[in-house]
């Protein structure tokens, strides 16, 4: 997966590497901002609350 | 064979970034988004942090201490009000913030917003305390039921086992201040609902006091147990009479209130 991912990057190492350290940050974002905050309610730790 | 493994290795490879991220998000990344977003909820309520008075607006010749000095108006002891009930206010609608918390045991500059329901999204996650709903609200008569979340997402109750028995917990909504102190701790399951009974602990008592129940887990990062703090209320007063005492720090400047210092001067 990876190696396909960095043989369909475009242009050369420099800029590849670019690419790939922002398709790491953007995918990161996406995980900080949507995705955790979704999912962290439905996990087992860090209840607060009493009854139902 | 070696292609399967590869992709079986880079799947588990990627799992295991996703779960340490997650960690790193949780521990450190919440704790930087709701600890700036709730202190902006409290500077954003145009009541929340009540205006200090400066020696400058001391009239009836208070002694001019350094100009930079913050003076609290100490509430007068008549107007801690043990007798009279509270006036009602209006039932916040669901996510809005209605009230702060102080707690002086975790520092005199504890502030943290309270407000409506107790959705993690909405409410524990965003905006730090959340009051059960269909509980009292500040003052009532029954039990103001809080919760807050003991770690992550800015952890308004984090300190929660610092607390004893005797210490205050200040509630102020808009125009009123409410003095309760802790009575009770105690660490229940999680479906011991009678902690947020009108009467705490008795679910089938009628109500016969003004109580506040803080709920947050235990211990830390589980959610097998939740721990409880139970507190009574003390008085109230209105808050343009000033700070209550027990949120003025010690040794700070303050005019009037309190037995012993005459209206207007600077003690």
């Amino acid at each position: 997966m990876y190696a396909w991912i960095w043989s369909k990057l475009p242009g050369k190492r420099p800029q590849k590497v670019a690419l790939a350290i922002a398709l790491v940050f953007g995918v990161t974002a996406v995980l900080f901002l949507w995705v955790f905050p979704w999912i962290a309610p439905l996990l087992p730790f860090q209840q607060q609350t009493v009854g139902g | 064979m070696a292609r399967v493994l590869g992709v079986v290795g880079e799947t588990l490879l990627t799992l295991g970034i996703i779960l340490g991220l997650f960690i790193v998000w949780e521990l450190w990344w919440t704790d930087i988004g709701a600890n700036r977003h709730q202190h902006d909820v409290v500077a954003n309520l145009d009541w929340g942090t009540p205006a200090i008075v400066t020696p400058t607006d001391v009239s009836g010749g208070g002694t001019s201490t350094d100009p930079g000095e913050v003076v609290y108006r100490e509430i007068p002891a008549e107007l801690e009000e043990r007798v009279e009930a509270p006036p009602s206010i209006v039932y916040p609608a669901n996510t809005e913030t209605f009230a702060t918390l102080y707690v002086p045991r975790w520092g005199y500059d504890y502030v943290r917003p309270i407000s409506e329901g107790i959705s993690r999204h909405a409410v524990l996650d965003a905006l730090g305390i959340g009051h059960y709903p269909e509980t009292a609200l500040p003052g009532g008569w029954g039990n103001f039921a809080i919760a807050g979340h003991r770690t992550t997402f800015g952890k308004p109750f984090d300190r929660i086992e610092e607390l004893q028995v005797e210490d205050a917990l200040v509630v102020r909504t808009e125009g009123t201040w409410y003095v309760y102190h802790v009575t009770e701790m105690e660490i229940v399951r999680p479906w011991f609902s009678a902690a947020i009974a009108p009467v705490p602990g008795d679910e089938s008592a009628e109500p016969n006091g003004r109580y506040i129940t803080l709920t947050t887990c235990h211990p830390r990062f589980s959610a097998s147990r939740r721990y409880v703090v139970y507190g009574v209320l003390d008085y109230w007063a209105p808050a343009e009479a000033g700070y209550p005492a027990e949120v003025i720090p010690p040794g700070a400047a303050t005019v009037g209130g309190g037995v012993g210092t005459g209206e207007g001067t600077v003690s």
